[in-house]
Order: structure tokens, then sequence, then C-alpha cells
């Protein structure tokens, strides 16, 4: 089969299906090793104005049951008055709440991953303004630059 | 680097990714592999296409991933190679199907991750992937099955003894995959099945009760019950009208965790129930709709299996 046309078919086939984006899923890699990372994730929501409600400590529950797992974590962070608002007012959205962020070790480094903030804007729909959305998607860059930036 | 180096490294030694900077790789695939690869990624395998980055930005990133040998691109013939792809098959159950799968549907998990689970140093690729079978040339394949890759368990096809029209043979059997019934097309799930979402004829209270026996009824082990506001109001001021339940099954999270490590955004399992206007609503995620964020087919069967879990605790819990 002619590779050109190949091509052609192939990338037909991905649009017509389109799947994941590369931008669905935000990432970062941190060269800090877990605990610094973690630190300075956590310093960064603060300084942008979010509350970090809780972390849920995955590996040490995996651990205390006998598996082995590398440090991970996931932080859930939000700001009340916009969470609020978005249960009262987009309830379909309740089950997502509040916002999260999986942290986890990778050998000496760290990786950052959670959801691009569109798929919150997608699922609350017209009811909400999608300025939230707009400002979560800048802070979330902006606090894994200052993740991925850290020394 | 800001693309690709979360999954495969500052420096191309690999991750959730695989380790790029791999001289025996490096050496074994041309620049139009590289772009190809890129611009469509790995359908169904956690290699997302970046079909909005222009084409001097894709090339910039394949010139930084080649600097990474300090050699020239190897350069293959654009030619078919011809062979036997019957034959190709049979050699290809023998050599090749123990590694990479019997239809070629490449090893699982991810990449280089060695804190997670996993059976090899390095993930099989799915030799039937449109996207494979696009970037890859006929020559390309043969270079890979004469010569290996040193520093994988890709060894050299020539060494164990096998002939170059054998090897012809491997290349057609492996080109005649573009014939296979896998597309790469992903599960439909659409925006009306984000949330599964069940009306409790109980009282906020019962209903959480029933959650509890039902969650432990399904072999999970009860985390937490908090408010969903905990944390981010003073202690005392949530809204207890919404509830979150906490749960684990730990053999499943490992599990997801050595199948996708970035699975953090499904965890913990919860289940959140809501007071509203006399009614009740019993909610939680669907793992089916989020998991088609990720492009890993391995992770779709595990959330359409979690799916069913979900639904199964709300319907017990609501009878």
């Amino acid at each position: 089969m002619n590779r050109s046309f190949l091509f052609g078919v192939v990338a037909g086939l991905l649009l017509y299906f389109p799947g994941a984006s590369a931008e669905d899923v935000v990432m970062a890699r941190c060269a800090l090793a877990f605990p610094e990372a973690m630190l300075v994730l956590q310093e960064s929501i603060r300084d942008h104005g979010y509350t970090v409600a809780r972390v849920q400590r995955i590996d040490i529950g995996l651990t205390g049951m006998g598996y082995k797992t590398d440090k991970y974590r996931i932080v859930f962070a939000g700001k009340a008055e916009e969470i609020r608002y978005l249960t009262e007012n987009a309830p379909q959205l309740i089950p997502y709440l509040p916002p999260k962020i999986s942290i986890f070790a990778e050998g000496e480094q760290t990786i950052l991953v959670t959801s691009h903030p569109k798929l919150y804007a997608e699922i609350a729909g017209a009811a909400i303004d999608p300025v939230i959305f707009e400002r979560w998607t800048n802070d979330l860059y902006s606090i894994f630059h200052d993740v991925r930036m850290a020394e | 680097m800001a693309h690709c180096a979360a999954c495969h490294g500052d420096q191309g030694d690999g991750g959730v990714g695989v380790p790029l900077a791999l001289p025996a790789f490096l050496e074994s695939v041309d620049d139009s592999f590289l772009r190809t690869t890129i611009r469509l990624g790995r359908p169904g395998r956690v290699m997302p296409a970046f079909s909005t980055l222009s084409d001097a930005q894709v090339d910039a990133l394949v010139g930084h991933i080649r600097g990474w040998s300090g050699k020239p691109e190897p350069v293959f013939a654009p030619t078919p190679v011809k062979g036997d792809a019957q034959h190709g098959k049979e050699l290809f159950a023998k050599y090749c199907a123990s590694c990479h799968g019997e239809m070629g549907e490449g090893g699982s998990g991810t990449g280089v991750t060695f804190s997670r689970r996993r059976k090899l140093p390095i993930i099989a690729p799915a030799l039937n992937n449109p996207g494979f079978l696009a970037a890859a040339s006929d020559e390309m394949i043969k270079h890979t099955l004469e010569f290996g890759r040193e520093g994988t368990p890709m060894r050299s096809f020539l060494v164990q003894g096998l002939s170059e029209q054998d090897i012809n043979d491997l290349v057609s059997a492996i080109r005649s995959m573009e014939d296979s019934e896998y597309t790469g097309s992903r599960p439909e799930v659409t925006l009306d099945e984000a949330v599964i979402i069940t009306e409790s004829p109980y009282t906020l209270e019962e209903t959480i009760e029933n959650l509890k026996e039902s969650i432990i009824s399904q072999n999970f082990l009860l985390i937490r019950t908090d408010y969903l506001e905990h944390g981010l109001v003073e202690e005392g001021k949530e809204d207890k009208r919404q509830v979150i339940l906490h749960f684990c099954n730990f053999k499943l999270l490992f599990d997801a965790l050595a199948i996708d490590p970035r699975v953090g955004m499904f965890l913990p399992c919860r289940v959140t129930v809501v007071e509203r206007e006399g009614k009740v609503l019993v909610m939680t995620i669907n793992p089916m709709y989020l998991s088609h964020l990720f492009n890993n087919d391995e992770l779709d069967e595990a959330c359409k299996q979690m799916h069913g879990i979900y639904n199964e605790i709300l319907e017990d819990a609501t009878l």
C-alpha cells in the first residue's frame, strides 16, 4: 500500500475518532525528589489563592496492605466560594469536586498529573461562566511551572 | 520539552513514555518515523497525537531528539519489503508473540516506570497499532529485526538464526496487520455519561448507611466519610448536605497503577451523597468518561469494570 496514502487514511481515521488529545491531561516533570516537590506544590497552590483541602496518601494505604509502591499522593484543592458556587449551579460537577492533582515519585524525580480544567467546563456546561475555568487553567499551568522550575 | 519531558524524561531516558535517547532506538528509526509518531501518536497506547503543533515545532522536537544520539539519522529505502506474510505469521507466533502479543497488540503497562510493577524493562511496542504502521517503513522494521535494539529485550533475529528471507516474511506479516480489525478508535462515552447518578428513596443518613454496607459488600474498604467542603472551610461550617464516602480495594488500585501510573485522577474511589430540595442524590464520576483522556485501551477495560462496580454500589444502596 502506498505509504502517503496510508498516512492519509490513518490521519483521517484519527480525526474521525478524535479520542484523547495531548492537551486533555496536563503533566509536568520536576527535577526535585518527591518530598521537596510536594512542598513546592502545596506552597504554590496556596500562593495562587487556593486552599489545600486534603492530601490522600495512596502509597501509605498500598504499603500498609503489603503492596510495593513508590510515593504517590493526591492533593485536593480549591477556593471554598468557587466550590460552593459550582455545587449550587452545576450539580453534575459535584462528583469531580474538589479538583485534585496527582503527584508521584519517578525515581529521583517527581511527576505531576491532572486533568485540563476544560474537563470541568465541559461537564458544567452553560450554567457556569467559563471564566472560572479559564482562571483555573492559567493558575494550573502557573503552579506546574513553579514546581517544574523549583531547584 | 514541555510537551514530551513529563513522560519521556528531560534527557529522553524514559518514564511513562519510552526512553527516546536509547542509542539503539535512535539508530533504528528515521526522522520520518519520529515526525509521524508525534503527529498521530499511538491510538489506545498512551502516546497522544500532537495534532496542534506546527510543522516547525515538530521539526524542532525531532531535531532535539535526534541530537541525543550525536549521529545522523539512518536512511531507509522507501520500497516495500517483499515476503511471504503467511510464513511470517508462523515465525511471528514463534519468535515475537511472547513479547508483542499474538495479534501484535504489544506489552502491558507504560514506559519504564520502575516504581511500578512490570514484566520487562521496556514495554514491547504494539506492532498492529495504526500509528506505528503509518510511521514505520518496511525497511525500518527490517533493520530492527536484523539488528535488534541493544538495551531492550529485542534481539537480532540474524543472530538467532533466521535468514534474510525469514525476516522479509516477518516484515510482510507485520505490514499485513494493517488489515486487522484494530483501528485504534476509542469507546464512545458522551458528555451525558460523565456522571453516574441515582435518586435515593431514603433519607441522607439512611442512604449513607446503605452505601457503607454496599461498599463493603463489593469488597472495598471504607476509608473515610466526610463533607465535600471538608478542609476548604472552617470545621463545623461545611455544607452538611454534601457527603463523600471514600473507599478502596487495594488490589484493584495496585493493578490500575500498573496499567497507568497517572490514574490518580480516578482516586480514591468515592461516592458523593447530596440532599437537595427534599431529594437525595447519589453520584460518582464515570470512570469510562475520564478514561477517554488517557488514550489507553487497557485502562478503558479496567474503567469499564469499575463503572459496573459503581453502578452496583449505587443500585444496592438505593433499592
